[in-house]
């Protein structure tokens, strides 16, 4: 029997502070026994246990792509007594990761040539950005139509990824529009204003074959719903990513539940269709 | 190394199986036999060379489960134990894993597997109810996709040997409950007690099997012992006082029991002690914590309870059950209605009653159960 509890020994390989506040840093790990990273296949839109020995575990969505071999990646923004440890880790340092956990984006359905509206805020972009580079992969990018990304910080200095931002907008097969609330940077070539306003601008026509997969802060979640709404989104055409405190991350001990759904083993993907149906505990 | 780990583990296992795989050989048929009260000493004498005995025992102020000592034997004419039996299989507290954070040490930094007792055990006068609930909790620790290895281990060790309760309490509703004071279900032994002694009835291989290791074999024929048991059972049937309508619960959509009027009334006294979760047979919700001294851990799991407002914190302060309301409306819903869609095999309760005994402020789970039965009828009738 499998302890799935049991996480999967990795080394620290890179820290990268993503953010001006330095509150965000991407951690890149190398599994310490090559035949552990077989294991670990996932899909974008899943998540793992990181496993700070002496200190916790905590649920973090998975930042690299299935495409990207030889190591995972997470973005980890520093909250409490895990993370706050987590940040202070150096290069080298030996850890674990458990999963990978959850159900993931509905990759099989979205590869049957549907056009997909990544709508981000803030830092939860992180599965984001694994999908955008699973999408962008050469043996991938057919199965889609249209992609297009809507993404945006406070400032300049908080968008995470910036170098990967800047060549994705280059590109001709995606259409990434990045906003920030505000700057005083008069070189800054790209949007300002707030998600939802972009998002009205924005946003390809609703269409049964168009997904918009969104992920932010709870207030731009609740101010780009009826925006998509407006424009004629169906609900189960709107795909959302849950957070809810976890332990197990396994549907096991009870912590994430919302109704009869664990948001850990069920979710954390779910339809706007199915939230609709679900009692508001997130 | 990671496998290594694993192989420990499985040797544990496997020990645990092949112990038990010996007794089964010496079976033949399931079999009844009587024990003279005379007898009983001297067959408990010869389990405890078998297995280690779990049992009822007299404490301070109230019975609870304890592993024998050589000498001693357990409590079964008391009440029912005041915390269930779910602890013999999943412990208040327990340790998952060991690390060491000694950089010194090849395998710093790596959690490796706990060595635990997993011999044959067997637990000795447990209530019927009780042993039910180790089979709805089942559900949640084996899963098809995900498999807990501390309960599994645990559970296949022992060896159930349930008492027939001839005295239930006011408060027991066990067959409202599909469960039931001579219910068979999750046992591997019945126990029964009669004038002079007791009948005991297997139920399964592993019950044969304890019977045989016992040495108690003054058999007697099915029939007869069917005979002994009826009265009896209709009897201790008749004294539960407690019905509790469930049968509308699964056809409710679940937003409308949730919506329904009642809830500030069923929480409006409560503390939020925990109290109900802990006592509970088939509550099961788990913490996990990591506990260093100096360079030396273990990563343990500790029972937890969603009458806490910590259970759903999330780091950023958001708290999305916040409210004392949504966290007993959690636990009635839970119970009631998420376990019933879920499983489509009735409630999460075996209607032991534990936590409407022990609740400080009266918060009674029958008569939740009835309003959330009915939501329609609600008024705000839920103290009455
Ligand atoms: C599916 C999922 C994906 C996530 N992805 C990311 C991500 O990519 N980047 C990121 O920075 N954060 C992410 N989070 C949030 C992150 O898990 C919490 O910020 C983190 O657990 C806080 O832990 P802490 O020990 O620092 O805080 P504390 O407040 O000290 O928390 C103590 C413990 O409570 C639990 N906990 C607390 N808050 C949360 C929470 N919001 N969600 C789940 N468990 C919690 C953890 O077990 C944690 O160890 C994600 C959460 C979920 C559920
Ligand atoms: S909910 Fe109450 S009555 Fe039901 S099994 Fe738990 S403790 Fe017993
Ligand atoms: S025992 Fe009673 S008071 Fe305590 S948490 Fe349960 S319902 Fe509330
Ligand atoms: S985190 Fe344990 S059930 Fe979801």
């Amino acid at each position: 029997m499998q302890n799935p509890y049991l996480p999967y020994p990795v080394r620290i390989d890179e820290i990268i502070t993503e953010t001006e506040d330095k509150n965000l840093k991407t951690f890149k790990f190398v599994f310490l026994n090559k035949e552990d990273e077989e294991k670990f296949a996932y899909r974008s839109g899943q998540f793992a246990e990181l496993s700070v020995t002496g200190k916790g575990e905590i649920p973090i969505g998975i930042a690299s792509s299935p495409t990207e071999k030889g190591f995972v990646k997470f973005t980890v923004n520093k909250v409490g007594l895990v993370s706050t440890f987590l940040h202070n880790m150096k290069v080298g340092d030996i850890m674990g990761i458990r999963g990978p956990l959850g159900n993931s984006y509905p990759w099989e359905m979205l590869e049957k040539g549907k056009n997909v509206v990544i709508i981000g805020g803030g830092f939860a972009f992180t599965t984001l950005r694994s999908s955008i580079v699973y999408m962008l992969d050469p043996t991938n990018r057919p199965k889609f139509g249209d992609i297009h990304v809507i993404y945006g910080a406070r400032s300049p200095g908080m968008l995470l990824y910036r170098d990967e931002l800047a060549k994705w907008e280059a590109r001709s097969d995606i259409n990434v529009h990045i906003t920030v609330d505000g700057t005083d940077d008069p070189g800054w070539k790209y949007n300002v204003g707030f998600v939802p306003a972009i998002t009205e601008k924005k946003a390809p026509p609703a269409d049964e074959n168009t997904y918009a997969i969104i992920c932010g802060p709870p207030v731009m979640i609740k101010f780009t719903q009826p925006v998509l709404d407006k424009q004629g989104y169906g609900h189960h055409n709107i795909i959302m990513s849950l957070e809810n405190r976890m332990k197990c991350g396994i549907g096991i001990c009870g912590h994430c539940n919302v109704g009869k759904e664990f948001v850990c083993k069920d979710g954390p993907v779910f339809t706007l269709a199915q939230l609709n149906r679900m009692p508001r505990e997130y | 190394m990671t496998d290594a780990r694993h192989a420990v583990r499985k040797t544990g296992r496997h020990q645990a199986k092949a112990n038990r795989q010996l007794l089964y050989k010496r079976v033949e048929s399931m079999k009844v036999v009587k024990i003279d009260k005379k007898k009983w000493d001297q067959g408990l004498a010869a389990l405890k060379g078998v297995y280690r005995i779990f049992s009822p025992v007299k404490m301070k102020d109230a019975f609870e489960f304890k592993a024998l000592e050589e000498n001693e034997n357990p409590d079964l004419g008391g009440l029912n134990t005041r915390l269930s039996a779910k602890g013999l299989i999943y412990p208040q507290t327990e340790a998952m894993f060991t690390y060491t954070l000694d950089e010194s040490r090849e395998d710093h930094h790596i959690m490796s597997p706990v060595e635990t007792d997993y011999s044959p055990r067997a637990v000795i006068g447990l209530r019927p109810c009780d042993a039910d609930a180790f089979l709805l909790v089942q559900r949640n620790f084996d899963t098809p996709q995900y498999k807990d290895p501390y309960w599994i281990d645990a559970y296949e060790a022992t060896t159930i040997v349930g008492l027939a309760c001839e005295n239930p309490c006011s408060t027991c509703f066990c067959t409202s409950a599909g469960s039931g004071p001579f219910n068979e279900t999750g046992l591997d032994v019945l126990m029964v007690e009669t004038k002079d002694g007791y009948i005991l009835k297997s139920v399964t291989p592993k019950g044969e099997s304890l019977i045989a290791a016992s040495g108690w074999n003054d058999e007697i024929s099915p029939e007869e012992a069917q005979k002994q048991i009826e009265p009896l059972k209709t009897a201790a049937e008749q004294k539960i006082s407690s019905v509790v309508e469930t049968d509308q619960l699964k056809n409710k959509d679940a937003m409308t029991i949730y919506n329904a009027p009642f809830w500030d009334d069923v929480a409006f006294a409560c503390i939020n002690c925990g109290t109900c979760t802990f006592v509970c047979p088939t509550c099961w919700c788990f913490d996990i914590q990591d506990e260093t001294h100096k360079t030396e851990g273990v990563r343990m799991r500790n029972w937890d309870s969603c009458m806490f407002p910590l259970f759903t914190l999330h780091g950023s302060g958001h708290n999305p059950r916040g409210e004392k309301v949504q966290r007993v409306r959690q636990r009635f819903m839970h119970k009631l209605k998420y376990y019933v869609d879920k499983y489509n095999d009735g409630i999460q309760c075996v209607g032991c009653g534990r936590c409407v005994r022990a609740c400080p402020v009266n918060i009674d789970i029958r008569k939740v159960c009835s309003l959330m039965n009915q939501p329609e009828n609600a008024t705000c009738a839920a103290q009455s």
